[in-house]
């Protein structure tokens, strides 16, 4: 302990000197003109977020006299009391968002490393085939009907949770090529040839070895897909028009551009049309939607950003 | 090469596909996956040369040539869309890089360790936000009647209250910073993880020379982090044909009269498809932007290898 404290100070007194004596640093008035500029900057990016936060804490009839504000004369709790009145329509789009969020990332993140993997073994011979079939996603494509013709046609997947899965979302090609770079720089060759591997022993080296050595780019990738699942709201706009299965930002999609969409959802609501505190409900809609990305920010950025430093460095 | 010598490598091929079949195992589910999602769309591009009713099917209806192509080119929507979407791209490109780069740059010059990481978090947040939820925001400031802009900023000014959401002279400026605010951070992100892969030992023999700041920045920091402006941009000009949906989409909340400054390719193909119905020509206009953005990719692509092979992307 004593040790520990002693080393601890060692540590300081060594790095006070180079603190003291920056040679490269700016001038002292640069270096606050950044400061500022950088807290300046941070007010813009959440700003806009506060407003939409304190809208939704605002009385409807303040926000109806003098608008949406910073400074609201009167709080209430309405908005939120309006919509969990009747919850189930947030739940089930929650729900909807989460389970196929969950099952797109555990799936997507299999099917992305399961291909990655071979194509990045330089003694697998056809790795180069496989490689372009996925590259040559990145740069043509068939666009918009007839992907939504497959689908919904011939899957026959329309109106069900897999439409919110697989269209799209559950694997790209840029993300099998960031995978198979690590697995091709990180991984060591010798395992795969003092093997000499043979039948199930390339099955067990996929999951006993290569998995476990590449946590890092599972987890970015893994942030990466959940992100976009939890984020989206075209599969369900293209694909769904049952609104039971449709996901929590297409749900919000539909309060923003039709405030009444909240109360064909909703029972309780039909009866209180009239006193409706449509505005703040709406900015309640946008902080319900926000909120799990705000707790869950801290933890993700710190993965995204060390991912993307190994894209950076990789190219 | 003689036929007992083709036939030893078509056994050896045999062979290698033999020892790693189980590699072919794995290699499955994701081939399976782009060929439902990627290639066999491919293939519907045949739409846009028929004329599709349902009743006979895709592959049995007639053709109908480049009728949909000729419609396509000769109404403005084709000016409009190709112009909206390559204009807003140029200015997404060549504002965000700058603006990335230098945010990276005085960031790197930011010596208290907390407020680095914390001004970084704060410009990286939007990043994570649907395009749903920057609608939102801007609904906030900028609605006619509630908005923060005429209600706090222009009414105090006495100016009048703008109709944000009727004019479209004022979107160019909206959807731009709309962009810039959401992925700013990214590109910050990366370009400060370049810089800071920099060798240190460069700054330490041009403080020797006496470089200024700025004269560091030119012939150091710079030339370090060029390949990684080259892949990035590179990437950025092969997609210029295609736009942000959701920006396009939910941040004009989809306003119809807004459309001459906010229409862009991918957000009119959605459109003739679900409002017009008109599954040809929506199939076309895709092909058209599929085809364009083909060409854009190698071209800037063979620019790149031109310059400096190492920065090409194949």
């Amino acid at each position: 302990m004593e040790n520990a404290i002693k080393l601890r100070q060692e540590e300081k007194a060594a790095e006070r000197p180079r603190k003291a004596y920056q040679p490269n640093a700016v001038s002292r008035p640069a270096h606050a003109a950044i400061n500022v500029l950088f807290v300046l900057y941070t007010l813009f990016c959440l700003l806009p977020i506060l407003l939409v936060v304190i809208v939704s804490f605002t009385d409807e009839q303040t926000v109806l006299l003098s608008g949406y504000n910073y400074f609201p004369s009167k709080l209430s709790l309405d908005a939120y009391r309006f919509l969990f009145a009747d919850p189930l329509p947030i739940v089930r789009a929650y729900g909807v968002t989460i389970g196929a969020t969950v099952a797109g990332t555990v799936v997507g993140l299999l099917v992305t490393a399961a291909f990655a993997y071979p194509i990045s073994r330089r003694d697998f011979r056809f790795r180069n085939v496989f490689s372009f079939f996925a590259f040559f996603t990145m740069l043509f494509n068939g666009g918009l009907v007839p992907w939504y013709i497959v689908y919904s046609k011939y899957m026959d997947i329309g109106n069900t949770i897999l439409a919110l899965i697989l269209p799209n979302l559950l694997m790209s090609a840029f993300y099998i090529l960031m995978m198979r770079t690590f697995f091709a720089t990180t991984i060591p060759a010798e395992i795969y040839e003092s093997a000499e591997i043979d039948g199930a022993g390339e099955l067990l080296v996929f999951f006993r070895i290569v998995i476990p050595l590449s946590l890092p780019v599972m987890a970015t990738v893994g942030l990466f897909y959940t992100l976009q699942y939890w984020n989206d709201w075209y599969n369900s706009m293209i694909f769904i028009n049952n609104d039971r299965i449709i996901s929590l930002q297409y749900l919000m999609q539909r309060t923003l551009l039709n405030i009444q969409y909240i109360l064909n959802n909703s029972h309780a609501a039909a009866t209180a049309r009239i006193d409706f505190p449509s505005e703040t409900v709406r900015m309640a809609m946008a902080v319900i939607g926000i909120g799990p990305i705000v707790f869950a920010y801290p933890f993700f950025q710190r993965y995204f950003v060390s991912g993307l430093t190994v894209g950076a460095v990789k190219g | 090469m003689s036929r007992s010598q083709a036939a030893a490598a078509r056994r050896s091929l045999w062979k290698d596909a033999r020892r790693h079949r189980f590699l072919f195992l794995l290699l499955l589910p994701g081939t399976l996956y782009l060929i439902l999602n990627n290639y066999l769309p491919m293939f519907g591009l045949i739409i846009a040369f028929k004329n599709v009713n349902f009743t006979d099917g895709i592959l049995r209806s007639p053709w109908s040539g480049f009728d949909n192509f000729k419609f396509l080119f000769s109404t403005t929507d084709a000016w409009v869309i190709t112009r909206n979407t390559v204009l807003y791209n140029l200015l997404f490109i060549a504002v965000g890089l700058v603006l990335s780069i230098a945010f990276a740059v005085l960031l790197n010059e930011v010596r208290n360790r907390v407020f680095r990481s914390f001004f970084q978090s704060a410009m990286f947040f939007p990043y994570f936000l649907s395009f749903v939820i920057v609608g939102y925001l801007v609904f906030a400031l900028l609605s006619i009647e509630h908005g923060f802009v005429n209600n706090h900023i222009l009414a105090p000014l006495g100016m009048e209250p703008i109709d944000w959401y009727n004019d479209p002279k004022y979107w160019p400026y909206i959807l731009t910073i709309t962009n810039l605010w959401k992925n700013i951070g990214y590109g910050t992100v990366i370009y400060l993880a370049a810089i800071i892969g920099v060798e240190s030992s460069y700054y330490e023999a041009a403080l020797i020379d006496g470089a200024s700041k700025w004269r560091q920045f030119g012939s150091i920091t710079l030339p370090s982090i060029m390949p990684v402006v080259v892949v990035l941009t590179l990437l950025n000009i092969g997609r210029i044909f295609y736009a942000d949906f959701g920006l396009f989409y939910n941040v004009p909340l989809h306003t119809g009269l807004l459309y001459p400054t906010t229409l862009v390719i991918d957000t009119y193909v959605y459109d003739i498809m679900v409002t017009r119905n008109d599954i040809g020509m929506s199939t076309a206009v895709g092909l058209y932007q599929a085809a364009v953005g083909f060409v854009l990719v190698f071209l800037s692509n063979w620019f790149v290898r031109r310059v400096n092979k190492e920065n090409a992307l194949f």
